[in-house]
């Protein structure tokens, strides 16, 4: 396909994606107490994606969210997981 | 369209679901053994639902003419409790027989810990001396790269484990090219709110190419799109695929990889 016809085929969803994420952070904004290191995460995933000129920037954004660390722990805390990844803010503090 | 639906939670679903899977096209399920929403109480409660997936579900599922198989295994989410965990695991031999049985799954990680992965190796262990196929399930958002990662280690440890006969699920941008890499088949989920949506799963097509990849839905009892494979059939047309490639994904990859258990067979 031509970059013409994928504009065509999803420029207004990307665009909609898109205007949901600043609302999101506006909401975020608008709300009362403190957030956490998922916020966080999500600001550096996007800080990262608006400098990316690669074309991989897909598997980079889910790298952001990633536990980069290669041992098993010794205990699962629960059974969830929640998106990000905590160790990102310890290890930036 | 013709499909194969190879990951699907059929238990968790409705008749209704299973008459619009065969209405957009689906040629077979298959139903990988995984966590309820909440733990077992007893081993017992694992008899009862691998009776439900060897001889309930595939009858529920012959009223709509759709061929239903299973694989078996504990799920890494109830494998925190390692002997528990085993008493499991020694009961699943006992099932193996069974004609719609294709292997060990989906066995794999969930919070990556030690206990976790001595279970996985145990189900490795498991599906290499019984000569079983195997289907492994990969962490969730933020564990999946890690949890992919200690995966791909246990199988290749173990020498007796051919890739080529192992799907590795639940990839995304970040996992897949590592386990193509190393020869095994893999899954893309098309969920709505995590792991990959019907156009990322197409982009990750166009990026590595079409060989040893499947789609499927993972339907289960959480928020889920049984029909999420067809959907993606008609996202690839929309991008211009032929049919034939839509076929080849959606139909034949699952039927080769799944053809490597005689069972496997179609009317
Ligand atoms: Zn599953």
């Amino acid at each position: 396909m031509t970059r013409q016809q994928i504009l065509d085929l999803d420029y207004l969803d990307a665009r909609s994606k898109l205007i949901d994420i600043a609302a999101f952070l506006d909401r975020v904004d608008r709300a009362k107490g403190e957030a956490d290191f998922r916020l966080a995460a999500l600001k550096t995933a996007l800080r990262q994606l608006a400098e990316s000129t690669s074309s991989d920037r897909a598997a980079q954004t889910l790298l952001a969210f990633s536990d980069p660390t290669k041992e098993p722990i010794a205990k699962a805390p629960g059974k969830g997981a929640v998106g990000a990844w905590a160790g990102a803010s310890d290890a930036a503090n | 369209m013709r499909y194969i639906e190879p990951h699907a939670h059929m238990v968790s679903r409705t008749t209704d679901d299973y008459q619009a899977m065969v209405m957009a096209g689906c040629q077979a399920v298959c139903e990988p053994a995984f966590w309820a929403g909440f733990d077992r109480g007893s081993v017992e409660g694992f008899r009862d639902y691998f009776r439900q997936l060897t001889d309930y579900e595939p009858k529920r599922a012959a009223k709509f003419g759709l061929p239903h198989f299973c694989w078996l295994c504990i799920n890494p989410k109830e494998a925190e409790d390692v002997a528990f965990a085993k008493d499991v695991v020694a009961l699943v031999p006992e099932f193996l027989e069974c004609p719609t049985v294709l292997g060990i799954g989906e066995i794999g990680l969930n919070k990556n810990s030690r206990n976790e992965l001595e279970i996985l190796e145990m189900q490795v262990d498991l599906a290499a001396r019984h000569d079983q196929m195997i289907l492994v399930h990969t962490p969730h958002l933020e564990d999946k790269l890690k949890g992919t990662r200690l995966t791909l280690d246990v199988l290749k440890a173990d020498s007796r484990i051919r890739p080529d006969r192992v799907i590795i699920d639940h990839v995304e941008e970040h996992t897949v090219k590592m386990v193509l890499d190393e020869g095994f088949w893999a899954g893309m989920t098309l969920y709505p709110e995590s792991k990959c949506t019907p156009v990322r799963a197409i982009d990750i097509l166009e990026t590595y190419g079409n060989e040893r990849l499947w789609i499927n839905s993972a339907c289960d009892w959480g928020v889920s799109i049984p029909l999420n494979v067809a959907r993606t059939g008609v996202e690839m047309r929309r991008r211009g695929w032929s049919a034939a490639a839509v076929e080849k994904v959606l139909f034949d990859n699952p039927h080769q990889f799944l053809s490597q258990n005689p069972r496997f067979k179609l009317p």
